[in-house]
């Protein structure tokens, strides 16, 4: 015990002393504050409390590592400039994007078993082709966080599309008692019904985030067309959008939703629906305030007096100006609503047993709580753990776009 | 004059911006040496760095600037490079004063006048808060507000933007400074005001015999105001010279060139003696919706091959005449001909044909071009879309249009606006009006965004241009300048009507009306006694607001 | 002053109208119901006569512009009819619910809006120092997190291992203010944490936005100390912007707390709408959505009221 208190109040001077003579002064900063708390609750907690604190510590330098080796992965990728060798060739371009989604759609037609590695190769392909050198340029500026954020998300991406590869056990496999602990085959123990948590876990992934994922693009399409339509078009149009907007957004979301689950009954249909209605009004809005911006350029002007159409005006010249802050609009979009629909699973009314999802599955588990046990956290913090990441990303993006330079 | 006793003192002042994720130079090594009681003027083209330098004078860097180690800056003795945050604090306000560009802005609009005139006395305990009231209608007085007594009490957006400068003005002496750094106090005024400005600040600064900093990109206003002038070019010291030594005796080449500007001066062509224009405007009425009327019974006439300059203040209903005549605002009232053909008010009601005859060229060129598109298509695109070229035709065409502009077709051809200059920006701008291949171009502003030697090429390019292809243009400018060096015709705007018009050699040539008289009288000249002699003329209370106030409706003149 | 009254006059306007408007969603959204309510509440195995029987006595019959006249006119006098389930009045149901449900908002407001507004300045006014990129990671995941993550960490802290407070909120009749305090602590504290770290962000952004206008520039430059930048000249504009935020998130407690109820068992409206949904207890619903949809508008108007009243360009006009 004493040697691991020593040993860790040495590695902590150790690391202070180095960092000041060598003149990184946040690094320093940094240690030895670490090593002030550390002395504080030391005395106060005793060597348990010491440990907990490098226990953390420990992790935050881990999760701190891990990012930092993912954004300069994705730098070096960027930096070979594969994205050109696409874009510089059209045929290479389409084949790419087409195959796989005609193999998504053989498959499943067909039942392969190949929908996954299509629906992963696709997605590779879209990364791909966005890097250059202007994205290996932006994902210098990315803070530590914001790569914390990506690795996440890239995570949980793998999880979600491999998850019959990933996880040990069926979905609804009843394999053990009731609340059974972790063992060898079940890495989280067993839910209320004796299912493999972990697995429940990894399909939950899928499950809920393909929900969420789902009602997002039907909210943003929805609301984005909107947006842009009526910016562009103005007059009674914009107006009448305006109007339709407001008196949505005057109802508290939750509560739209539960008004309307309450009536046609809690299907994913149904879900999807309600979030689109609900969340396409705070899309247009933003849709519409940053085409608003772009509308009253010059150029848009010249462009309406040499006769251009809507769609022409929409896809050429407002849509590639406003990419950046809709991106980041997304992914804001998308934790709201991914927040909504675990809360509307918590509540039961979300996606319906036996169907995995981390929202039930909070509240299926609920009752251990009461004993000190953290299972019910476990699918609870994986929620919070993705809005975490994207939060980050988006946070990091929109300062990127908003061109905010404090000093 | 004896010498003086030296009050600033910069040494090879750098200073570096952040953009782009590195420190890049903006002010590269200048030295400046200040005496008490001096005016000096500093003058450049934008992005010369002399607003920075005059932030500098302070000890201040702005957010995203630094200043570079070993630079010196010493005001009456103490190095405001290593002096500490608060020792640099209590110098401002009290010992070095500053006047901002914008004084609408630059003034809290939660507080009274009076009260944040008063903060910086209070602050540093020199006036008791009546003393400090007191004093800050004197000053009042002394810059000529009106109402001295009472003005104070008023909020900023009560107040008028000639009068809040003065007021601002009024505010950097409150605390008599050694020092007052003006950092273009009259660039956002009107010609007319910006007179009653410059008189105030000169007679305050003579009175307390304070030394300031006075930074403009305005050669004859710096010339009224300043003993000394300082040019900057990029960040680097051209040349220094007491001021008459400066306009007699430039010595360094791009001096000259600041001074040789607007040399140019296209030949007077006239109207034809019969044929009808090609542009006519009809009395036209014209307001935005549900607001006040900004175009009152307008009418003129603009022939093919002819350049019409509109001059008039901000607010004139310059701009708003493009608009009508361009189909964006519908008149109320009156119309639009083209060749004696009623043109559609409405520019969606317009045919294909129409649109391409009437073109516009804007004044900021970076929001005129998309910054995601290639230059090839912004001008490729009217190209394909009025005359249906496509692939080989409509490179072909790009590159002719692109000589036409003279800029190489190779180097151009595939670069993003974000690439280019400024002058070549308005280049690509003017090429896009050309690609339609259009009769008439409205030029809004064209060359007032940009320094004056690329205005002047920009001048040189229409005017070739319109040689060439017969054009015709509407020329919207406030600078008076441009006017004399490319119009044919001049159209004189005040409050929505038309106040005066007639052919250039004519309207210079005075009496005319009395607001033309004042607009013509009010722009400064180059010769540094400009201001002292016209106000020795017209009296002090007889410029700006105050004479165009005057001007009698009953006036022979007025009526035509 | 008559622009002011003119404008308060028009967004109180426009609230009614829009309250309108949603009694009429609130109202006919039912209607689009497969099959009617009748159907809904006997299901699918109920005889013709029966169905006929239940539509007479809940007044099915009429027209629908007929029964949502009747309904709206009862409403405004807060009464929502019976429930379909119990049979008991609306009123009676939701009633003191609803007070709880205030209560509890309160509470937390009242810890919430002082903190996330001092600590906002704060962060503002250290801006890019360690501390607010800590507060920066720390807000954002407060937010990120959802309600029933943070109320059962909290639970599993506060109340089962450390026993500090109780994990589930009863409330009984005749308890001391300080035992009510100390028993609805938890569903506060999270909804504490949720709102401070919006409001937190949100002020400043709202203060930051201020700092690059060239008043502050002016004010830095007339050698006025940093807190006395940001006290006396960039709250004082800051305050239409501050008053939106803390409108926005008030409005949000009242509705944030369904989930928190439902984690602590508090007795609060959101559990009673929770178990009217899916119970499918129409009237109840209805009440619960109207008086949610009342109270968010209403706070929004307070604060489109409250930047109205503090812009300087409006109250001293020209």
């Amino acid at each position: 015990m004493s040697l691991f208190v020593i040993g860790y109040y040495t590695l902590l001077l150790v690391v202070s002393c180095l960092a000041a003579y060598f003149n990184k002064k946040t690094i320093f900063l940094l240690a030895f504050s670490l090593t002030l708390v550390s002395f504080v609750l030391g005395i106060v907690g005793g060597p348990g409390a010491l440990r907990a604190v490098a226990i953390c510590a420990g992790l935050l330098l881990l999760t701190g590592m891990v990012s930092y080796a993912f954004r300069e992965f994705l730098i070096q990728m960027a930096e070979s400039n594969i994205g050109l060798s696409f874009t510089n060739n059209p045929p290479v371009l389409y084949g790419c994007i087409i195959i796989p989604i005609v193999l998504i759609v053989l498959s499943r037609l067909l039942e392969w078993p190949i929908t996954e590695f299509a629906l992963a190769a696709l997605i590779l392909v879209i990364i791909l082709i966005g890097m250059n050198s202007e994205t290996a340029k932006e994902l210098r500026t990315a803070p530590m966080t914001a790569a914390f954020g990506m690795f996440v998300i890239f995570t949980y991406a793998i999880a979600g599309i491999f998850a019959p590869y990933i996880a040990p056990h069926g979905e609804a496999e009843v394999i053990s008692s009731a609340f059974a602990p972790a063992d060898e085959s079940m890495l989280l123990g067993a839910d209320q019904l004796g299912r493999d948590m972990f697995s429940r876990i990894v399909y939950g992934a899928r499950n809920s985030v393909g929900l969420a994922l789902t009602a997002t693009v039907a909210a943003f399409v929805l609301g984005a067309g909107a947006g842009l339509l009526a910016a562009t078009k103005g007059g009674w149009f914009d107006q009448l959008m305006g109007r339709i907007a407001d008196v949505i957004m005057s109802i508290p979301s939750l509560i739209f939703a539960l008004l309307m689950l309450s009536i046609f009954g809690p299907s994913t249909l149904v879900i999807i629906c309600a979030v689109a209605i609900i969340y396409a009004p705070r899309v247009f809005r933003l849709t519409r305030a940053v085409a608003g911006n772009v509308v009253v350029m010059d150029y848009i002007e010249a462009a309406k007096l040499r006769g251009e159409g809507t769609g022409y005006l929409i896809r050429r010249e407002i849509l590639p100006n406003s990419t950046a802050p809709l991106i980041a609009e997304f992914g804001l979009e998308f934790c709201f609503v991914f927040l909504l629909v675990a809360g509307l699973s918590f509540l039961g009314l979300g996606i319906q047993p036996p169907t995995a999802d981390w929202g039930s599955m909070v509240r299926e588990n609920a009752t251990l709580i009461s004993f000190g046990d953290i299972t019910p956290l476990i699918p609870a913090a994986s929620i919070a753990l993705l809005t975490v990441a994207v939060n980050f990303v988006v946070d990091w993006m929109l300062f990127r776009s908003s061109g905010l330079k404090e000093q | 004059m004896a010498k003086k006793e030296v009050l600033l003192n910069i040494k090879d002042l750098k200073i570096e911006g952040y953009s782009d994720e590195t420190w890049v130079p903006i002010i590269k090594g200048v030295d400046l040496t200040l005496h008490r009681g001096e005016v000096m003027g500093l003058i450049g083209e934008s992005g010369a760095g002399k607003s920075t330098i005059g932030a500098a004078a302070m000890g201040y860097a702005r957010d995203g600037t630094r200043i570079v180690e070993g630079s010196k800056i010493e005001f009456d003795g103490m190095e405001l490079t290593t002096a500490s945050e608060s020792e640099k604090r209590a110098l401002r306000g009290s010992r070095i004063a500053y006047v901002a560009q914008s004084a609408a802005a630059s003034f809290n609009p939660a507080h009274k006048i009076i009260d944040q005139h008063t903060e910086a006395p209070l602050h540093y305990r020199i006036q008791k808060r009546m003393e400090a009231q007191e004093d800050a209608m004197d000053l009042y007085e002394r810059l000529r507000l009106p109402n001295p007594k009472e003005i104070g009490f008023r909020y900023p957006h009560q107040v008028s933007g000639g009068q809040l400068q003065r007021a601002m003005t009024a505010m950097a002496m409150s605390c008599r400074p050694d020092l007052i750094i003006f950092d273009e106090p009259t660039t956002a005024l009107d010609v007319t005001t910006q007179i009653e400005v410059l008189a105030a600040i000169r007679d305050i600064v003579d009175q307390f015999n304070t030394a300031a900093l006075y930074i403009t990109h305005d050669l004859a206003v710096v010339a009224q105001m300043a003993d000394t002038i300082k040019v900057l070019l990029k960040g680097n010291e051209v040349e220094e010279a007491s001021t008459e030594e400066m306009l007699n005796n430039p010595k360094e080449d791009y001096t000259k060139s600041l001074w040789a500007v607007r040399s140019f001066e296209s030949p007077q062509r006239y109207r034809p003696k019969d044929g009808t224009p090609l542009i006519s405007v009809k009395n036209v009425d014209a307001a935005y919706t549900a607001g006040p009327k900004i175009l009152d019974d307008v009418s003129f006439d603009i022939y093919e091959g002819m350049t019409v300059a509109v001059v008039g203040e901000s607010g004139s209903g310059k701009s708003t005449t493009a608009r009508v005549i361009t189909g964006l605002l519908p008149p109320q009232k009156g119309e639009v001909l083209f060749k004696g053909e009623p043109f559609p008010p409405d520019y969606r009601n317009r045919s294909k044909d129409q649109l391409r005859q009437c073109q516009m060229i804007y004044q900021m060129a970076d929001t005129a071009l998309n910054p995601k598109v290639k230059i090839s298509e912004i001008i490729g695109r009217p190209a394909q879309f009025y005359s249906g070229l496509t692939g080989a035709d409509l490179k072909n065409r790009v590159d002719e249009i692109l000589d036409l502009i003279e800029l190489d077709p190779s180097k151009f051809y595939n670069r993003y606006p974000s690439e280019l200059s400024g002058g070549q920006k308005q280049r690509i701008g003017i090429a896009r009006a050309l690609a339609a291949e259009p009769t008439f171009i409205v030029c809004d502003e064209v060359t007032s965004a940009l320094d004056q030697l690329v205005a002047e090429g920009i001048l040189r390019l229409l005017d070739r241009l319109q040689n060439e292809l017969n054009l015709a243009y509407m020329f919207i400018t406030h600078d008076l300048a441009t006017v004399r060096s490319i119009a044919d015709e001049v159209i004189v705007m005040q409050q929505g009507k038309v106040v005066e018009q007639g052919p250039k050699d004519d309207m210079f040539t005075p009496p005319h009306h009395p607001y033309t008289d004042l607009l013509l009288s009010s722009v400064p000249e180059m010769d540094p006694n400009w201001l002292t002699t016209l106000l020795e003329e017209r009296g002090v209370d007889n410029v700006g607001d105050a004479a165009a106030a005057k001007i009698d409706p009953d006036d022979p003149r007025v009526q035509g | 002053m008559g622009d002011i009254a003119r404008l308060v006059g028009q967004r109180l306007g426009l609230g009614l109208i829009i309250l309108l408007i949603i009694s009429v969603i609130i109202f006919f959204m039912v209607e689009l119901l497969p099959g009617d309510i009748a159907q809904a509440v006997l299901g699918q195995g109920a005889t013709e006569e029966n169905l006929a029987a239940l539509r007479k006595e809940m007044g099915l019959d009429q027209p629908a512009i007929v029964r949502y006249l009747a309904w709206l006119k009862d409403a405004v006098t807060f009464d929502f009819g019976s429930s379909i389930v119990t049979k008991t009045p609306v009123t009676e149901i939701i009633g003191e619910r609803f007070m709880n449900t205030l209560f509890l908002a309160a509470y937390a407001a009242v810890i919430a809006v002082p903190v996330a507004i001092i600590l906002g300045v704060l962060v503002a006014l250290l801006r890019n120092s360690i501390f607010d990129r800590v507060a920066n990671v720390a807000t954002l995941t407060s937010i990120s997190s959802p309600e029933f993550f943070l109320g059962y960490i909290l639970i599993l802290y506060f109340s089962v291992k450390w026993g500090m407070f109780p994990a589930i909120s009863s409330l009984s009749e005749g308890m001391s203010f300080g035992e009510l305090l100390n028993r609805t602590f938890l569903p506060a504290l999270t909804l504490v944490l949720v709102v401070v770290a919006h409001m937190m962000r949100m002020t400043r952004a709202a203060i930051i936005n201020l700092l690059a206008s060239p008043y502050i520039e002016m004010a830095r430059l007339k050698g006025t100390p940093p807190w006395k930048v940001i006290v006396k000249h960039a709250l004082p504009n800051a305050w239409a912007p501050i008053i939106n935020v803390v409108a926005l998130n008030l409005a949000y407690l009242i509705t944030g707390v369904v989930l928190v109820e439902v984690v602590f068992v508090y007795p609060g409206i959101g559990q009673a709408l929770v178990d009217a949904v899916s119970k499918r207890d129409f009237p109840v619903v209805q009440a619960c959505c109207l008086i949610f949809a009342a109270t968010f508008i209403l706070l929004n108007l307070a604060a489109d009221v409250g930047a109205i009243l503090t812009n300087p360009r409006l109250r001293h006009p020209k």
